[in-house]
């Protein structure tokens, strides 16, 4: 272990915080752009499509 | 006789404010800015944790510096982010403008807590207290609190496009504080120390600390940018749901209205 001296508990506490709320942002935008790619598939299977799309396939 | 091209030329800006185009070059260059960044910041732990001596006067507190400072200077970035964007957005009226905007206020407002955190926690060994109301720690906190506005006014309209406007204009308001927050250490008495890597006169920080706090500023800054392209790439999405889903129940009245008129 990597000796911090006296103060190793703030040191510790700050990196520890910042990997949490790194991992929670990352998580969560993750997570976000998977639930919302599964919703557009759904749509679309329904046959719902944009009018680009729609256009261009005409 | 030669025929004359009447197409109207887009600029660089307009090209990349096309949300379709912006997925496809996103889609490439997220992966390789997500993977940079994990290979600088596991670097630049490796230097901060293993290389990088300890201060003469702070000790090992100074590794907290490596994380602390990234955390501030993202933290007022993001802002600017949102202020550039937003000046995109009323001006120039770019689509991809409202939703950088929209995308970059939750990144900053966890880069901006993080600073304030590991500050407070840098601040308890070194100064003898977690807080003290003056002028840099206040003007980061009120930073805080313009995130945290700007995410609750987009939130509280349901109408997209006033949204985007009030969020704008409180975008470009707010921008005020970055040169506040900047200059608080020399405008007023405070115990943060003043600048030592961004000034006039070069960094007066040693190379030995340096090198290690711009290798982990730079990885970084490389999530900040990958993240907030991930943020843009959900809203994007978020607002083709919004519309499908509209077009779905529009397509189910019209249905409805034409059984009704047979």
């Amino acid at each position: 272990m990597i000796d911090l001296g006296p103060h190793a508990a703030f040191i510790w506490a700050s990196y520890a915080i910042y990997a949490a709320v790194l991992v929670g942002v990352i998580g969560w935008l993750v997570w976000d752009g998977a639930r919302l790619k599964l919703r557009l598939a759904e749509l679309e299977a329904r046959g719902v499509s944009r009018r680009s799309r729609a256009a261009k396939e005409i | 006789m030669s025929q004359i091209d009447t197409t109207p030329q887009q600029t660089l800006t307009q090209k990349l404010a096309n949300p379709t185009r912006f997925m496809q070059l996103s889609g490439t260059l997220m992966p390789w800015f997500a993977g940079a960044a994990a290979a600088l910041i596991l670097y630049a732990l490796y230097l901060a944790f293993f290389v990088a001596p300890e201060d003469y006067q702070q000790g090992q507190t100074v590794k907290i510096m490596f994380i602390h400072v990234p955390a501030a200077w993202l933290g007022m970035l993001g802002y600017a982010l949102i202020a550039v964007s937003s000046f995109g957005y009323l001006v120039f009226r770019h689509p991809l403008a409202d939703v950088s905007a929209k995308a970059a206020a939750p990144i900053g407002a966890a880069f901006t807590f993080l600073a304030l955190a590991t500050g407070s926690l840098w601040g308890k060994p070194m100064w003898g207290t977690y807080w003290v109301w003056d002028a840099r720690l206040t003007s980061m906190l009120i930073l805080l609190f313009l995130y945290f506005g700007l995410m609750a006014l987009r939130s509280a309209i349901e109408d997209e496009a006033l949204a985007g406007k009030l969020c704008a204009v409180l975008g470009l308001v707010g921008v005020s504080i970055l040169p506040i927050i900047k200059f608080s250490v020399d405008w007023w008495n405070t115990l943060h120390q003043p600048a030592s890597v961004i000034r006039m006169d070069g960094p007066t920080i040693h190379p030995d600390l340096l090198w290690p706090l711009l290798i982990s500023a730079l990885g970084f800054s490389l999530l900040f940018f990958a993240l907030h392209m991930k943020g843009i790439r959900n809203e994007i999405l978020r607002r083709r749901v919004k519309s499908l889903t509209m077009a779905e129940v529009d397509r189910a009245r019209g249905v409805s209205a034409s059984a009704a008129a047979e």
